[in-house]
């Protein structure tokens, strides 16, 4: 059943939205947050397992000290206060993807608390995001439910449960009421999780890839009439794994809201799922009679002590943020607000920087990420660093382009191959036999051939009109199949129609 | 070689010292012990399953090395047999709890205790009796049998640590191990006239303990001496990296205490004796064996003080809170997915995973099991959790607190172990407030914390054991030891000998 929705302009101008977004990390160390099973992403179902992480009578968690620095660092970009004593509590509930029935999380003293995140819009404005906390807790193993149309629970006939992913840890960053988003919701909401994704990889303390889901978020949203309110009845649109989704459930949200109460109608205290192929969220389950899932203090876990020192130490070595290093590159690099903001946009820093440092100029890595490849990228649905090129091939043909070993139409046809799965540029080149013809011999008979064949053009450019260069070079092109360097050919004409 | 009844009647420390001088073999205990086992089980019931097979391949392996002289570095129990609690996993060797839920469950794990047992060569000869998940006084709370007392077959043996207290009593094994939260290690052996210690909470690692209550747990020795329970305390004790709650340090040396203690001289030892845990709803001949091994203790040259611990009443109640808690959350694991028992709904109930959770568990449990379960949940639920489990915390840090200033005025604590003696069969089941009640002289060391422990200190009117219970600071266990170990002098000087001579073990006779 379709839901009523109002035009989001109306919306934003009739109620005043609050957002909250509840974002799960997952967190790169190699073993369990509670035991010393490895971590690897796709591996065979129910290998990476240990007593512990399997929930076996008798094993014991014992906390993993890589989880809580990681954790701490995330704390420290977002200016948190880092508790000196926090505390693992049980969450009791019962599902078969848990393997104690409890998820051991944190509760009522987190180790991060009360921080803020920084986030820059696209008009260059500053938005600062209130963190509630960020807290350390383990995932659940994963279902798969077998049998029925669409892989969902309903109408499968059984279940598998994969416990590998049970254990490992996770840091969940909660914002408080993000309010005054007005008419940029989506967009705050966007910018937010970009930053904090970059962040987190700045950090190296997670993969932060979206559609592998090391980062999923929870997205809250209600309406109010006017900004003196109190606070609305909020829908929780649960594991939204991209920033489109995000951004998308937010705008959603607010218009379906604002259709209902527009109409008179409550809003259901209820989490709800995005659903990618109807571009709309849905109903799930209502959250009336609120779940209790009685906390406590996990006996078996000490509280964890964190000494001002540690912190310091840590501190000490946090790398650069993200916004510092853009200023920085941008400097470098010599580009403009808006040319940078593109490269943001893009996705493409990490990339573009990687393929300078490969020894590419930034211009020459810029024009290629933007360009050739993000239509490229666009055009198969990908993330730009989804393709099957790297920032070092990408430097490669750059390197050989300044050798003059390739032109522009040679240069797209090496990456095309690299794309295609032909190996490294040099490869390509080597296996297509792209050179630029260099034995001015062959050019040389090839312009006069040309001029030869366009009297014409040889008389316009004789007198000195020089547009229609483009002939003779286009001739000397086909003539030498492209491997001839348009200068070259250039300077050859010159001298002949000059001589 | 000596004969299989005589052999079974020595010390652990005892059998160790003849394996050191190759007088006799770790087989041969082990087969002695065996056959015990066989001639006892139908009358005592101690054990849920006898593991002879892998005890004897154990043994061997011990023989071999004792032969090629490669014992060094091993504990001095080493080759000596012992029982398991089935509270404990062990690879390899069924593990259940004594509940239907993990019937067939095969551990592909060893506890750390148990590592260390095989580490010095120790056969297992088998996983002993208890209540179902240690949940119970009495051991009636099994789901598969019912051990008795050997002092008195129509007599239980205490609980929940029934079985290790009854195999070591009967002499089917001369140690065991026994998990102790509210007193399963210490009232079965006051009922059935063995040693049993509940160390430092933190002294002994928990990784491999089947968790009843978390906070309260504790792996600890039952034996028939205090230098025996010494012995093993030192072979278990210590570090553990797998156990956050494992406190780093070495093992108090409870051994060297021990054995200084049977020098028989306390003087400058200050005993404190607990008013609270006297007087209404104890025994008169309780009461008059305790006052008796006083008399002894200061005959030893000991100075004994009253004192008060004002909070330890209140600590029964706070225990059935937080006990409870634990137990809800601990026991949730449970649910039919991974391992043990699967009860499918009946076909016309809906074949979802909730509703398979649902039937295992109300098929897989026992009533004690799913009362504290329910008792549990309905503390830790929202609007309830700050009136129950938080105040039951408060208390808990009032009977800490009465630890602390008692020890600044004494070096040990003493009680009766339990109000009474050994009860009969059914007597306490249909009204679990009376059997709960019994614990309140054991649950305040759990409660703090700290070691305890319980040696026989005669019999009541009724010819079943008393027991005497010492207290000591947190990891300072040595410090209950030495006059335990005395006291045990001074008993046996009075009486002639062990208490078990007075034991009936028709099993034993040829």
């Amino acid at each position: 059943m379709a839901e009523k929705l109002m035009k989001f302009s109306e919306a934003v101008k009739k109620y005043d939205p609050v957002i909250g977004l509840e974002t799960h990390v997952e967190l790169s160390t190699n073993t369990k947050l509670f035991c010393p099973a490895h971590i690897e992403f796709g591996g065979e179902p129910n290998t990476q397992l240990t007593p512990v992480s399997l929930g076996l009578p008798g094993s014991l968690p014992v906390i993993n000290k890589t989880a809580v620095d990681y954790a701490i660092k995330l704390g420290l970009a977002l200016h948190c206060e880092i508790a000196e004593w926090s505390q693992f509590a049980r969450k009791n509930y019962f599902y078969p993807d848990m393997p104690r029935d409890y998820q051991i999380s944190q509760y009522d003293k987190p180790t991060n608390g009360n921080g803020y995140l920084d986030v820059e819009l696209d008009d260059g404005s500053i938005f600062r995001v209130p963190i509630e906390r960020a807290h350390i807790e383990d995932d659940a193993g994963k279902n798969t439910h077998i049998g029925g149309a669409d892989g969902r629970i309903e109408g499968a006939d059984h279940s598998l449960v994969d416990y590998n992913r049970a254990g490992v840890p996770l840091i969940e960053i909660v914002t408080k009421p993000i309010e005054g988003v007005g008419d940029r919701a989506a967009e705050i909401a966007g910018a937010y999780m970009r930053t904090l994704r970059d962040i987190v990889r700045a950090l190296n303390i997670s993969h932060a890839r979206m559609e592998q889901g090391n980062m999923r978020a929870d997205v809250n949203v209600s309406l109010r009439p006017s900004p003196s309110d109190p606070y609305g009845t909020r829908s929780e649109t649960k594991n939204v794994n991209s920033f489109r989704g995000i951004e998308k459930t937010i705008t959603y949200e607010i218009r379906r809201q604002a259709a209902r109460l527009d109409e008179g109608k409550e809003i259901l205290q209820e989490t709800r799922h995005w659903d990618e192929s109807t571009q709309t969220t849905a109903g799930g389950r209502l959250k009336t009679d609120a779940d209790d899932y009685r906390y406590f203090p996990d006996p078996d876990l000490v509280m964890l002590h964190i000494t001002k020192e540690h912190i310091a130490e840590i501190a000490a070595e946090m790398p650069e943020m993200p916004r510092e290093r853009r200023n920085r590159l941008q400097k470098e690099w010599g580009l403009s607000d808006l040319q940078m903001r593109d490269i943001i946009n893009a996705d493409a820093l990490d990339l573009i920087e990687e393929t300078v440092k490969a020894g590419a100029k930034a211009a020459g890595a810029r024009k290629w990420w933007l360009g050739e490849l993000s239509r490229e990228a666009n055009k198969k649905e990908v993330s730009l660093e989804e393709l099957p090129i790297t920032p070092a091939d990408v430097a490669e043909v750059e390197k050989l382009i300044a050798s003059g070993k390739l032109n522009d139409k040679l240069a797209k046809q090496t990456v095309a191959g690299v794309l295609a799965g032909e190996g490294t540029p040099d490869e390509v080149v080597k296996k297509h036999g792209y050179k630029i013809v260099e034995d001015t011999g062959a050019i040389e008979a090839a312009v006069d051939e040309a001029l030869a064949a366009n009297p014409d053009v040889a008389e316009k450019l004789k007198s000195g009109n020089m547009k229609p260069m483009g002939v003779i070079i286009g001739a000397v092109m086909k003539a030498t199949r492209g491997q001839a360097d348009a200068k070259a050919v250039t300077k050859i004409v010159m001298s002949k129609v000059k001589g | 070689m000596t004969n299989a009844t005589e052999l079974v009647k020595l010390s652990a420390a005892e059998m160790a010292a003849k394996l050191k001088a190759k007088e006799v073999s770790s087989r041969e205990l082990t087969e002695a012990h065996l056959a015990v086992i066989d001639k006892a089980e139908p009358t005592v019931d101690a054990f849920l399953k006898v593991a002879a097979e892998s005890a004897l391949a154990e043994a061997d392996a011990f023989d071999a090395k004792n032969a090629k002289g490669e014992t060094e570095g091993l504990p001095e129990l080493a080759g000596v047999p012992i029982a398991i609690k089935d509270m404990i996993v062990t690879k390899g060797i069924e593990t259940t709890a004594a509940s239907k839920i993990l019937e067939g469950w095969v551990p592909p794990y060893d506890a750390t205790v148990i590592s260390k047992i095989k580490a010095a060569g120790m056969p297992i000869l088998g996983k002993t009796n208890l209540d179902e998940f240690a949940q119970g006084s009495s051991t009636e709370h099994s789901a598969y049998k019912t051990t008795k007392n050997p002092w008195d077959a129509e007599r239980v043996p205490g609980g929940s640590g029934g079985g290790s207290a009854s195999a070591v009593g009967a002499f089917e094994a001369p140690i065991a191990l026994g998990t102790d939260t509210g007193g399963s290690i210490r009232q079965p052996g006051a009922f059935t006239g063995t040693v049993g210690v509940k160390p430092t909470y933190g002294g002994v690692s928990r990784f491999g303990a089947i968790a009843m209550a978390s906070s309260l747990d504790q792996i600890g020795p039952v034996s028939r001496t205090v230098l025996d329970s010494a012995l093993l305390h030192e072979v278990i004790g210590g570090h553990d990296k797998r156990d956050s709650t494992s406190i780093p340090r070495e093992v108090p040396p409870v051994v060297a205490a021990a054995r200084e203690g049977l020098k028989m001289d306390l003087t400058g030892l200050k005993v404190g004796l607990v008013k609270e845990l006297s007087g209404d709803g104890f025994q008169a001949d309780v009461e008059a064996r305790f006052n008796e091994s006083v008399k002894l203790l200061e005959g030893m040259g000991a100075e004994v003080v009253e004192v008060s611990c004002p909070h330890f009443p209140a600590a029964l109640g706070a225990y059935y809170i937080i006990m409870p808690s634990e137990v809800s959350s601990n026991l949730a694991r449970y649910d039919g997915m991974r391992y043990g028992l699967r009860v499918m709904p009946p076909a016309d109930v809906p074949q979802t995973a909730a509703n398979m959770m649902a039937y295992t568990r109300e098929a897989g449990f026992g009533d004690e099991v799913k009362r504290r379960i329910i008792l549990g949940t309905y503390a830790l639920s929202a609007g309830y959790y700050d009136a129950w489990y938080g105040s039951a915390q408060k208390v808990r840090t009032l009977v800490i607190e009465d630890f602390k200033n008692a020890f600044e005025k004494v070096d040990v604590l003493v009680s009766p172990t339990a109000p009474t003696t050994a009860f009969k069969f059914g007597e306490k089941t249909a009204d679990p407030i009376t059997m709960y009640l019994g614990d309140v002289t054991t649950i305040p060391a759990n409660m703090g914390g700290v070691p305890a422990m319980s040696i026989p200190a005669g019999l009541g009117d009724d010819g079943m054991p008393v027991g005497f219970q010492f207290f000591a600071p947190q990891m300072q266990d040595e410090k209950m030891y030495k006059p335990a170990a005395a006291l045990e002098a001074a008993l046996e000087n009075q009486w002639g000998g062990p208490i078990w001579n007075k034991l009936n073990t028709p099993w034993l006779a040829d």
